[in-house]
């Protein structure tokens, strides 16, 4: 398969980005430094081209309710203006994409998905839906730039007005900017007070120009954005979250609505009968050397695990990482070891989020 | 990719340099390799004492990407470490030839310096790669 760009590909050459493909797309993985480039996004504010991510708008009348039964989020529950993140699960009820869905207005909801499940999850979705209910990809002419840090709000201030200040946690609306009307939502993946701004693919070289402009304003690639996520304990599809996983394995059961049905629900009440087996833990390594995926876990001498994402932490001049481990072997404070293959490096679990003081108002959730 | 070679030191394939002085040698990894391998995060102590033999193992660096190899670029015994790399490895990052120097060898076959590139030739070599 061929390697896409998105719109801002020219923009990322220009600024020297080193460019690695991830989930067939051509993305910026750093601009000249990963470490900066994290530090920066925790101090002041940061822009990051997500762009491979996928997007889908689904329009169903809310007595049909086959959307609702599709993922495991709520969305006959959301107010119009809300997000809420949940999964798409099998009959089994293993992960085959973790997803955010928008409530546009009571019969048309936007979700955001990730590039690697793209095609599948708009396949599965659509095959999930009652006749008559509409699902449309607008991912190839939709652009996605995060804004993320705790100077975030006023350079969206500056660029879409005032109003954006009125977005609560997980809230979105609506604004007129670059002679456009886009969504902007706060949300992110970076933990800091931040913005996901969508706008029509042809403006995205614009929007991103527009903000590259504000004197606080640096460019930032996947790696750093790596980092930023697994400093706050967040999931990445692929390495925490996989076909082989369940919400429940992941430790991820307040992310489920129990109360409504949804595709792999049974599948997921036996195995809280059954109990899990392994769990999702984070880490912290004693000492500057960085875990790395599928590197082995120790527990008391024996084989217990293994490492799903492991990176340095400029936080915490630390290494850090998730993995899974036997359930018995899980709790936080427990010391183990990491085999990388060539050597041994000493942790100690962790509960995450491994950082806690960040721009973000959790009190809000 | 833009690089910096410095003159007067030899270099390996490995992107290593040897700055010689006498019958010792300062080690390091070059501009080439910093660049690749992105922030270091971690460089091994290398172990005073210890021998080493030309292009064998000499220690293990970490970066943002990988670890990797480092491999000593001639024969003798370690002398020192740079232990200033131990709280901030980013010094190989922001002065390669200087400041982020890695190790000093005592060098037990000063000759070996022949199967090295000097710095025109490694000029030509790293510019060649990639």
């Amino acid at each position: 398969m061929e390697t896409k760009n998105t719109p801002i590909f020219e923009e990322h050459l220009q600024l020297n980005a080193l460019m690695a493909p991830f989930a067939g797309w051509n993305m910026p993985i750093h601009y000249g430094s990963i470490l900066e480039e994290t530090k920066h996004t925790r101090s002041s504010v940061s822009i990051f081209d997500i762009s491979h991510m996928g997007e889908f708008i689904v329009r169903e009348s809310p007595d049909t309710g086959s959307l609702d039964c599709a993922v495991t989020i709520p969305v006959l529950k959301m107010q119009a203006g809300r997000c809420k993140y949940g999964f798409l699960l099998d009959d089994g009820g293993r992960v085959l994409d973790d997803l955010i869905a928008y409530r546009i207005k009571s019969d048309e909801w936007m979700l955001v998905v990730n590039a690697s499940g793209e095609e599948r999850d708009y396949s599965v979705i659509g095959s999930r839906l009652a006749p008559g209910s509409l699902i449309e990809n607008i991912s190839a002419r939709t652009v996605k730039i995060d804004v993320q840090g705790p100077g975030s709000l006023e350079v969206m201030k500056a660029v879409a007005g005032d109003g954006v200040k009125k977005l609560k946690y997980y809230g979105f609306d609506r604004f007129e900017f670059l002679g456009g009307s886009f969504i902007i939502s706060r949300t992110g993946y970076t933990g800091e007070l931040g913005f996901e701004v969508y706008v029509d693919a042809d403006r995205g070289a614009e929007l991103w120009n527009l903000l590259l402009k504000h004197p606080a304003v640096k460019p930032a690639g996947l790696g750093a954005r790596d980092i930023l996520r697994l400093e706050m304990g967040l999931p990445l599809y692929g390495s925490e979250l996989s076909e082989e996983t369940t919400p429940i394995d992941a430790g991820m059961e307040r992310f489920l609505d129990m109360e409504k049905n949804f595709t792999g629900k049974d599948a997921l009440l036996e195995q809280k009968k059954r109990g899990v087996r392994r769990s999702l833990i984070g880490f912290a390594v004693d000492g500057r050397r960085t875990p790395r995926h599928e590197n082995r876990l120790v527990a008391a001498g024996a084989d217990a695990g293994f490492v799903t994402s492991g990176v340095f932490s400029p936080h915490l001049n630390r290494g850090i990482g998730m993995g899974y481990i036997d359930a018995a072997k899980s709790e936080p404070g427990n010391e183990i070891v990491i085999d990388t293959g060539k050597g041994v490096i000493k942790a100690s679990i962790k509960s995450v989020p491994f950082i806690t003081s960040t721009s973000i108002k959790y009190s809000e959730v | 990719m833009n690089i910096t070679v410095q003159d007067g030191y030899y270099y390996s394939k490995e992107h290593e340099w040897a700055k010689i002085d006498g019958k010792r040698a300062r080690i390091g990894i070059s501009d080439y390799a910093q660049q690749k391998l992105g922030d270091i995060t971690y460089v091994d102590p290398a172990q005073k004492g210890k021998t080493v033999k030309q292009f064998d193992f000499l220690t293990g660096i970490e970066s943002v990407k990988a670890a990797s190899d480092i491999y000593a670029p001639l024969s003798g015994a370690i002398t020192a470490f740079n232990d200033t790399l131990d709280q901030s490895p980013e010094l190989i990052n922001q002065s390669c030839y200087e400041d982020g120097w890695i190790a000093e060898i005592e060098l037990s076959d000063p000759s070996e310096t022949k199967n090295l590139m000097t710095a025109a030739q490694y000029r030509e070599y790293a510019g060649g790669l990639e």
